[in-house]
């Protein structure tokens, strides 16, 4: 069976952030932030139209500045966050705010797509996360799976936790920690576990990766030196409680189990330069992917550290009710832990990969030039996971 | 009367032919004499004197008949006086015979009545002799039954003496003559046992006999009779039909406990070394902890030394063969002496002595061989030093020579092939030791090496920095004479550990012909179980450096990953074909098992090779990454003053990269280099023209192991992994017109020096290129330097 060809969107900006828009589950849509100094910035939504092959986009204007990092609401698809830096007084500062995609940005779009890139629409803000007093902001991270009303920044060296009231007008700190140490200390990543009842968060700061608990805002574990360098970015299986994907600039990925932080479950050294991004498939925890700027994204079969390390033993509810006397004809070995595919498509570093909140198979990958990727797992493996 | 025959004629031809002639006369044929036929010869029988005369007249002439005539006449008359003479004696002695026979007739007649006189004599005589024989007829008889009572009686004299007798062999301890005795009356006094008296005899004697084995039993079961003594006891014991079985039982038990004594004292030997043995280990052990300031020495020796303070192998094992092996063959000796080879006689021969007998021997033989070996196994796993291995191989000599007289004295016995297999076992215990020697060596070894590389004196770096790239030729050990002095060590080390487990197959050793040191040994142990995966360990844990250091962040140092690839490098090319050679002539090794080939090991150590050279790109590369990483991201680039100088960090990249360059050449030579453009240094860079132009980060990874290409490609690596981190650096922060400035600086900086080290400077140019681009593309007010002011700037720092 022939695998589809990558579908290619090219942005005239450079670009660094992406996301899959997560309340959204029936559309592919991937939202880009374009990373300009001396030009307007936009925020490019970028719909995937399975059947055809086709890319619908439409962009919004985003006249704050640069985007550095854009997370989207799990509750209202409409609600997004972005991380952006404001030059002022020569002071370069990344702030965060919560923003609002105009109702129309929708069926404009998909009618006449050239339009809507001539006559962009605006973005409307919904509130600032006020950091002046707490300096730049690394990411912004929406509570899995909640209603839209917390959100943690990390700015610095401090971890704010901000709950969202007004319809996301109003943002106010609920609680914060803050990250004491010996030199300048700056987190560069995070991730809101969705375990634990959403209690827990997971930063990265140098190369020491730390567990928070959110109800007392205090440190829980720390992963001293979890990788050589820099921490760029990290991941929590969605299956597994305790387990935890993360990259770095010494061009490995590694797998934790938090309970026994002092090795690593398994390590991957695929890449040849730094790992900028990890992620987890939502659904099937095996598959792994991986950009990095060696321009590359690998797509890894984690089998032995997944959920299902023997399979998918649970009948998916769409595929097996037809074919279920195939599944048990079909003798499985178990799949081994392997890379699944390495994706070349991309010319420049790559900064951003994520996976569609909509469809497990489809992904997409951002490199500095602009580039997104839109690609899928191989069908074969597919197959292999899914009966 | 055979005077006739006695010729007066003393001629004998004369008396011959007279004599023959007489016999023809009387009709004597002389036998043997062939008749002469012819009817001329006139002495022949068949004479014609017609013939003879024809004969005469015509041959001869007229003279010569008369000369024959005469001749005959002669002859004729002589024969007649010889008639004559012979008749008249034969009368003569007619005559006087007569006379005789007439005498002869008067004194028979005499005779004849002195005959008739003895006849009568005689028989008188013989009436006379009748009567008195006739008289004498009882008395005879009365004597010949007196001579029987008294044989009878001395017997019954010696039965009644017996218990006396036997009394008195016993306190004679005349044993032997006791049992004789013994034997002789035992079947009378069972067949008359009936009649009271002789049963009282017989109980008597049953009482002595009873008492005389108790004192023989415990005569053989006291200690201190020597071996003949005791076969003797034994063989009396049989004969007195004491159970052979609880002879043998008790000669074996007797034999055991003396046996025992032996083991006893070899154990308590053990024991003692075993004390002394941990004795020396610890102080061993405290040795190199007080002084850690001297750890090559200790080290380096410690596994070579033998720490047997006390009693050595060939010692012990000496002990038991002179104590141990020998009684148990003299035990064995005497059992069979007495119970298997003696030949049994009656009833005892039907009693299946011998096979019983043989099986108990079988049975304690082996017992006490099970409790010797295993004596001797703990002995020999005492054995860890690794230093003399002559000494464990004459003492498994000794040891295995010793039991080869066992198996001669017992042919069945399993006990030489059990000894054979406890050889075996040490040969293959040794080879183990001798090759987690040859790691712990290797260990140690490379932390020489280490602590070598980290002496201050050797920073090559430091030296070479200020030195402007010259390198330092003084007396400390360089790269290259560490590499050799490495490989050196390993090599006699492993050379003198080839010889010492050479000796196990040494022709004069008695188990170096068996089946197992002739092939399996060679091959499977030595070959593969030592070269083989010593080769294996060093490329592993070479491979191991690689995995470790990455997370420590360079815990090892880089010159060292660079001289282990360089070994494993040497390793592929020459030393592994070496070394395999090397053991195949010294153990004549063939192959009946698939061995390692030469070609997979050497691949194992090239892949070892490039693996720490792939490493050593990535460790220096971080290095270098990591200095750049800080440099820009602790700066404020916005608000940064004009530019006026290089940035030190910048001077120091390429300080670092020389040094790498001289370190990589100093074990790798120097390969061509793309012949370089002479303006390069001065190529002016747009800001932005380069910045749409895309290059493709290709992974680092160097296939190439000649040489010539190798260093470059290291360099090339090294420079890729840190320009690429410039870049990445530098996209990640927002730039001020004098940041851009300062960029382009260091840029130009680094683009007069880095190209001389990569093997295609566009490489360089393009990275460079990309730099500036990105920084005047993150710059909020790009307005670039003028490439003449950066000229200026570039060449006074």
């Amino acid at each position: 069976m022939e695998d589809d060809a990558p579908v290619i969107y090219g942005l005239e900006f450079q670009a660094r952030a992406l996301t899959a828009q997560t309340a959204e589950t029936d559309a592919i849509r991937f939202v880009v932030g374009t990373q300009s100094l001396k030009f307007d910035n936009q925020i490019h939504i970028i719909d995937f139209d399975d059947e055809n092959n086709m890319i619908n986009k439409s962009v919004l204007l985003h006249d704050a500045g640069e985007i550095w990092h854009i997370s989207g609401s799990p509750a209202d698809k409409a609600v997004l966050t972005t991380c952006y830096s404001k030059t002022s007084e020569s002071r370069v500062l990344t702030c965060a705010a919560v923003w609002r995609m105009p109702p129309e940005w929708e069926s404009g779009s998909h009618e006449s797509p050239d339009d809507s890139s001539n006559n962009p629409q605006t973005l409307e803000l919904l509130c600032h996360l006020d950091n002046t007093t707490h300096g730049s902001v690394a990411c912004v991270l929406w509570e899995p799976m909640g209603d839209g009303k917390r959100v943690i920044s990390l700015a610095e060296n401090h971890v704010l936790l901000w709950d969202l009231q007004e319809s996301s007008t109003k943002a106010t700190i609920s609680s914060s920690a803050t990250l004491e140490g010996k030199g300048q200390l700056k987190f560069t990543a995070g991730k809101w576990s969705p375990h634990h009842n959403s209690t827990q968060l997971a930063t990265a700061n140098d190369t020491a990766i730390r567990g928070w608990d959110l109800r007392s805002m205090s440190q829980i574990y720390c992963i001293e030196s979890a990788h050589g360098q820099l921490v760029r970015d990290l991941d929590f299986n969605p299956n597994k409680q305790y387990y935890l994907a993360s990259c770095g600039d010494d061009c490995k990925v590694k797998f934790w189990d938090v309970r026994h932080i002092n090795e690593p479950v398994k390590c991957l050294e695929e890449h040849s330069h730094w790992v900028w991004s990890v992620r987890y498939n939502h659904s099937h925890d095996q598959l792994l992917l991986t950009g990095s700027s060696d321009s590359r994204v690998i797509l890894s079969n984690m089998v032995s550290i997944s959920s299902e390390p023997f399979g998918h033993l649970v009948d998916d509810d769409e595929l097996s009710d037809n074919e279920e006397s195939q599944q048990e004809d079909k003798g499985k070995e178990p799949l081994r832990d392997s890379i699944i595919a390495t994706y070349e498509e991309h010319e420049d570093s790559v900064y951003a990969v994520e996976w569609s909140a909509a469809d497990p198979w489809l992904f997409a990958s951002l490199s500095y030039d602009g580039r997104l990727v839109i690609n899928r797992v191989p069908r074969a493996l597919k197959y292999r996971i899914l009966l | 009367m055979s005077s006739a025959t006695t010729p007066p004629d003393s001629d004998p031809t004369g008396r011959r032919q007279v004599h023959s002639m007489l016999k023809l006369y009387y009709g004597m044929n002389e036998e043997g004499k062939v008749e002469s036929l012819d009817p001329c010869d006139i002495n022949g029988p068949h004479f014609d004197p017609e013939v003879y005369l024809n004969k005469l007249r015509k041959e001869c002439s007229l003279g010569e008949l008369m000369d024959h005539e005469s001749c005959t006449v002669k002859q004729i008359r002589s024969l007649d006086s010889d008639m004559q003479t012979l008749v008249y004696e034969n009368y003569n002695k007619f005559i006087s015979a007569t006379d005789t026979i007439r005498k002869m007739k008067n004194d028979f007649k005499k005779m004849e009545d002195e005959m008739d006189c003895l006849s009568a004599n005689m028989a008188a005589i013989t009436e006379f002799s009748a009567h008195i024989s006739g008289t004498l007829q009882d008395q005879h008889a009365q004597i010949t039954k007196l001579s029987g009572v008294h044989t009878l009686l001395r017997k019954l004299q010696f039965l009644f003496e017996l218990p006396a007798r036997l009394n008195k062999c016993l306190e004679l301890q005349a044993y032997a003559q006791a049992v004789s005795a013994h034997r002789r009356a035992r079947c009378v006094l069972q067949q008359y046992s009936h009649m009271p008296s002789f049963r009282g005899i017989q109980d008597d004697c049953h009482v002595i006999m009873e008492q005389l084995a108790q004192q023989l039993r415990q005569k053989f079961r006291d200690g201190g009779s020597s071996a003949k003594d005791l076969s003797e006891c034994v063989e009396l014991l049989l004969q007195l039909d004491e159970p052979a079985e609880e002879l043998c039982d008790k000669f074996l038990s007797h034999a055991q406990s003396r046996l025992e004594a032996d083991l006893q004292g070899l154990e308590a030997e053990l024991i003692d070394s075993l004390v002394t043995d941990t004795g020396g280990g610890l102080v061993q052990k405290t040795n190199p902890g007080s002084n850690p300031v001297s750890p090559s020495s200790s080290s380096t020796t410690n596994p070579f030394l033998s720490p047997t303070a006390g009693t050595d192998i060939l010692e012990f094992i000496d002990r038991g063969c002179n104590e141990f092996v020998s009684n148990l063959c003299l035990v064995i000796a005497s059992y069979q002496e007495l119970f298997i080879n003696h030949p049994q006689e009656g009833e005892l021969a039907s009693k299946k002595i011998p096979e019983m007998a043989n099986g108990k021997l079988h049975v304690f033989v082996d017992t006490l061989a099970a409790r010797y070996f295993s004596l001797v196994e703990r002995r020999i796993q005492e054995e860890k030093g690794v230093g003399d291995n002559s000494l464990l191989v004459r003492a498994l000599d000794r040891f295995h020579r010793r039991l080869q007289a066992i198996s001669k004295l017992l042919p069945g016995s399993a006990v030489p092939s059990q000894g054979t297999e406890i050889v075996v076992r040490a040969a293959r215990e040794r080879i183990k030791q001798y090759l987690s020697a040859l790691q712990t060596f290797y260990h140690d070894s490379l932390t020489d090496v280490r602590q070598a590389l980290a002496a201050p004196r050797l920073s090559v770096g430091g030296a070479s920095a200020s030195g402007g790239g010259a390198t330092s030729k003084d007396a400390t050990p360089s790269l290259p004479e560490l590499l050799t002095s490495l490989s050196n060590f390993i090599l006699n080390q492993l050379k003198s550990v080839l010889a010492s487990v050479h000796l196990f197959t040494a022709k004069d050793i008695t188990f170096s012909n068996k089946p197992y040191f002739k092939g399996e040994f060679c091959s499977q142990g030595v070959r593969e179980g030592l070269v083989v995966s010593f080769i294996k360990f060093i490329c592993q844990s070479s491979r191991q450096y690689c995995e470790s250091a990455g997370d420590r962040g360079g815990s090892t140092p880089p010159a060292l990953l660079l001289l282990l690839s360089r070994l494993c490098l040497d390793y592929e090319t020459s030393t592994i074909s070496y070394i395999l050679t090397l053991t195949d002539e010294q153990f004549l090794v063939q192959h009946h098992t698939p061995v390692t080939p030469v070609t997979a090991l050497c691949a194992e150590a090239r892949e070892a090779a490039q693996k720490l050279l792939n490493h050593y790109v990535k460790v220096q590369g971080l290095i270098i990454s990591q200095m750049l990483r800080k440099s820009v991201e602790t700066r404020d680039w916005v608000n940064t003053i004009e530019p006026r100088n290089v940035r030190a960090v910048m001077k120091r990249v390429v300080e670092d990269t020389t040094s790498i360059d001289v370190q990589v050449g100093l074990l790798y030579e120097e390969g061509v280099r793309k012949a370089h453009s002479s303006d390069s240094s001065k190529r002016t860079f747009s800001v932005y023209s380069s910045s749409r132009q895309q290059i493709r980060y290709a992974p680092i990874l160097i296939h190439t192991f000649t040489c010539a290409a190798l260093l470059v490609s290291v360099l090339t690596g090294i420079i890729k992994i840190s320009l690429k981190t410039f870049l990445e650096c530098v996209r990640l922060r927002t730039f001020g017109r004098y940041g851009l400035q300062q960029i382009q600086v260091d840029c130009h900086y680094l683009q007069m020096y880095l190209w001389r080290f990569v093997s295609d400077e566009n490489l360089v140019h393009f990275l460079l290129d990309e730099i500036v681009g990105s920084a005047a593309h993150r710059c909020l007010d790009p307005s670039p330097m003028e490439q003449s002011v950066i000229e200026v700037i570039c060449e006074r720092g």
